[in-house]
């Protein structure tokens, strides 16, 4: 456009002032808004984790740095808290880690074999199978809460590990997105294998397993975030405290509030902090393979 | 390499209908056959039989001496190369074709040597370290072949493996294909729904329609005789002019013997512009009227009509036609092929004179 205007008056200084244009400014203050409205709150949980319960006590969140940071976080991670005071923050990150991973690794390892079978395998009632899955995607944990809790007791499972993750892996979500990927997969690539001499095993394990990189990794880091930001079932099933997971934990800060006992606001916001590490890492690491994963279809 | 034997072979997917009906087809050692028909005529199904893919309902096959019936695709040592290529995505070239031979538990140096090997004659050997999708079409159809190639199986099946090419390159592929079979000399069955394909390529064709085989021969013993107006109007571009008999208006120079005949057909190419109805010598002669003339350079194609019936005839060269001209058209009787009420064709349809004079008089026409 002003190229075609200077062109038309050649004579004509070049020192024509550019028009203002609104559009890109409203474009930044809807950008702007929005990340405000993400980091804002992430912001002030870390200024405020830096002070002294006292300060938070009177003064509310704090918007500054103050100087209770490496006193906090040092308390958090190596001190004990809690009633007992028996757990510290590294071992209920390392809960927290256990649990997610377990929940995030079992969850894909059981819904790829789930969705193996339902898509590649003739069996009588398979479609009922997919269908009974899929239904459970409906109920969330919360719907299940009470009867799966009485096996886990029954079976003696309460404070394990094992408790903690076996009964959330099967998932519906996930066998879902393995489904729909797996169908997404030329009938022709399990032709060619079968005649190159691949049985069902080495299928599985030479064409589809690396064929699902990226679905893994997308899959990986949704279940790892839910199943690290996992609360109501961790708080039914853990009464030990060596078993308590940082989620759990920050409640268990600020629980405190015994006689004239302020909660330690500022080392609650410290764990918090540091309970959102290991998701962003994970997201991070992950998520060029995360978008490829969600958007590619070169098959 | 050995000798593939088709015996009254039918699938039946459910209920009585049959994909494939009594399907019977003899392929000798280094034939190249190809299985030619319109879209759901059963020809991939019973390809598919061959390789193992689908379940043989009746009938059994033979490969070699082995009735493969019951093995697996692995154990019939066969290739198939796949019209979307198939190539596993993740693997690199070199690996896409040695998958196969380390399932079989083949020393790492001989695959070693036969994935280069093929890679030579296939013209791959830069490619081998890239991964498929960094392949055009071209070079992705050559390792779908290098990777049937390196496995030296009794029989290739070719699946549709050019229709996902550009024109240009589909008859340079076409011409590579046939080449690299006649030096392998492996017994081939090769599928297809282009008749200039199957034309070209085949040894011994096989024209399916309906799930049966409509007829099995040399490609241009299928031309020159096609066994009913299925093949007629299916083999040769632009298709056989197939006419009812009843709307010719014979008047006896014909010579029918047969009162069978209902149709009368001849190929574009056999029609001869003349100059005027009253021809003498016997034969067929038709008032024709254009519709639209298709000049494609060496050649020009009138479409238009004789009665009621669409025609095309072919034109050396330009054609001087408009629309709407009106041109008298003939067809030497030996060029005339005739078919009953089944569509089945006829033979020695007229008495046996009535050729002779009929052969003589229209060449000399053509001459002048």
């Amino acid at each position: 456009m002003s190229n075609a205007v200077s062109a038309a008056r050649p004579l004509a200084p070049v020192t024509r002032r550019p028009t203002f244009k609104w559009g890109p400014v409203f474009d930044h203050a809807i950008l702007i808004a929005g990340s405000a409205f993400m980091l804002v709150p992430v912001y002030l949980a870390f200024m405020t984790s830096t002070h002294d319960a006292v300060t938070v006590h009177t003064g509310g969140v704090q918007a500054l740095p103050g100087g209770s940071l490496v006193d906090n976080y040092a308390t958090v991670m190596f001190d004990g808290l809690g009633f007992s005071g028996a757990v510290n923050g590294t071992t209920m990150m390392l809960n927290s880690l256990i649990l997610g991973l377990g929940f995030a690794v079992g969850k894909i390892v059981l819904s790829m074999m789930a969705a193996y079978a339902i898509v590649y395998f003739r069996f009588p009632l398979a479609e009922f199978a997919f269908w009974a899955i899929f239904v459970t995607l409906l109920l969330p944990l919360e719907v299940r809460i009470l009867p799966s809790y009485e096996i886990v007791q029954s079976m003696g499972l309460i404070n394990t590990y094992t408790g903690l993750i076996v009964p959330l892996v099967a998932s519906a979500t996930g066998t879902f997105f393995f489904r729909q990927f797996f169908k997404s997969v030329p009938d022709e690539l399990i032709e060619a294998a079968r005649i190159d001499g691949a049985g069902p095993l080495k299928f599985f394990l030479d064409i589809l397993l690396p064929l699902s990189r990226t679905m893994i990794a997308a899959i990986f880091i949704i279940m790892f975030v839910y199943g690290w930001n996992q609360y109501l079932w961790p708080t039914l099933i853990t009464t030990n405290e060596d078993y308590f997971t940082l989620v759990r934990g920050i409640k268990q800060i600020i629980q405190v509030w015994v006689g004239s006992q302020i909660p330690e606001y500022g080392q609650a916001m410290a764990l918090a902090v540091l309970a959102m590490l290991p998701p962003v890492i994970v997201v991070v690491v992950f998520q060029s393979w995360f978008i490829k994963g969600l958007t590619e279809s070169d098959k | 390499m050995a000798r593939l034997h088709i015996d009254q072979v039918s699938k039946i997917y459910t209920g009585t209908q049959r994909a494939v009906d009594a399907v019977s087809i003899d392929v000798d050692d280094g034939e190249f056959l190809v299985l030619v028909g319109p879209s759901g005529c059963g020809k991939s199904t019973l390809l598919r039989m061959i390789a193992g893919l689908e379940a043989i309902t009746e009938g059994a096959i033979t490969i070699g001496e082995r009735v493969v019936n019951d093995l697996d695709p692995a154990a019939r040592d066969i290739a198939m190369v796949f019209q979307n290529y198939a190539l596993y995505p993740h693997m690199k070239v070199y690996d896409n074709m040695a998958y196969g031979l380390r399932n079989r538990g083949i020393a790492r140096d001989e695959i070693d040597r036969r994935v280069r090997e093929a890679a030579t004659t296939l013209e791959l050997g830069p490619l081998l370290e890239r991964k498929p999708r960094e392949l055009s079409g071209g070079q992705r159809q050559r390792v779908a072949m290098g990777r049937a190639i390196v496995r030296n199986p009794a029989a290739f099946l070719f699946d549709e493996p050019l229709s996902n090419l550009d024109a240009k390159l589909r008859s340079h592929m076409r011409v590579e294909i046939k080449h690299l079979q006649r030096s392998l000399g492996i017994t081939s069955v090769y599928v297809t729904h282009d008749q200039l394909e199957a034309m070209t390529l085949a040894d011994k064709l096989v024209v399916m329609n309906a799930g049966k085989v409509e007829q099995i021969g040399a490609p241009l013993d299928v031309y020159e005789r096609p066994a009913s107006t299925f093949v007629a109007s299916f083999i040769g571009a632009p298709a056989m002019n197939l006419i009812p008999f009843s709307a010719l208006g014979d008047d006896g120079r014909l010579g029918l013997r047969d009162a069978t005949v209902a149709t009368i057909g001849f190929r574009p190419q056999d029609i001869i512009e003349v100059a005027n109805d009253n021809e003498d010598g016997d034969g067929l002669s038709l008032r024709f009227v254009v519709d639209a003339v298709e000049p494609v350079g060496s050649e020009s194609y009138l479409h238009g009509k004789v009665g009621a019936e669409r025609v095309v005839v072919r034109i050396d060269g330009r054609a001087p036609h408009r629309e709407g001209d009106r041109i008298g058209i003939a067809v030497p009787s030996e060029r005339l092929h005739a078919f009953d009420a089944d569509g089945r064709r006829l033979e020695g349809w007229r008495t046996p004179d009535a050729v002779g004079d009929a052969g003589t008089a229209m060449r000399k026409t053509r001459a002048t």
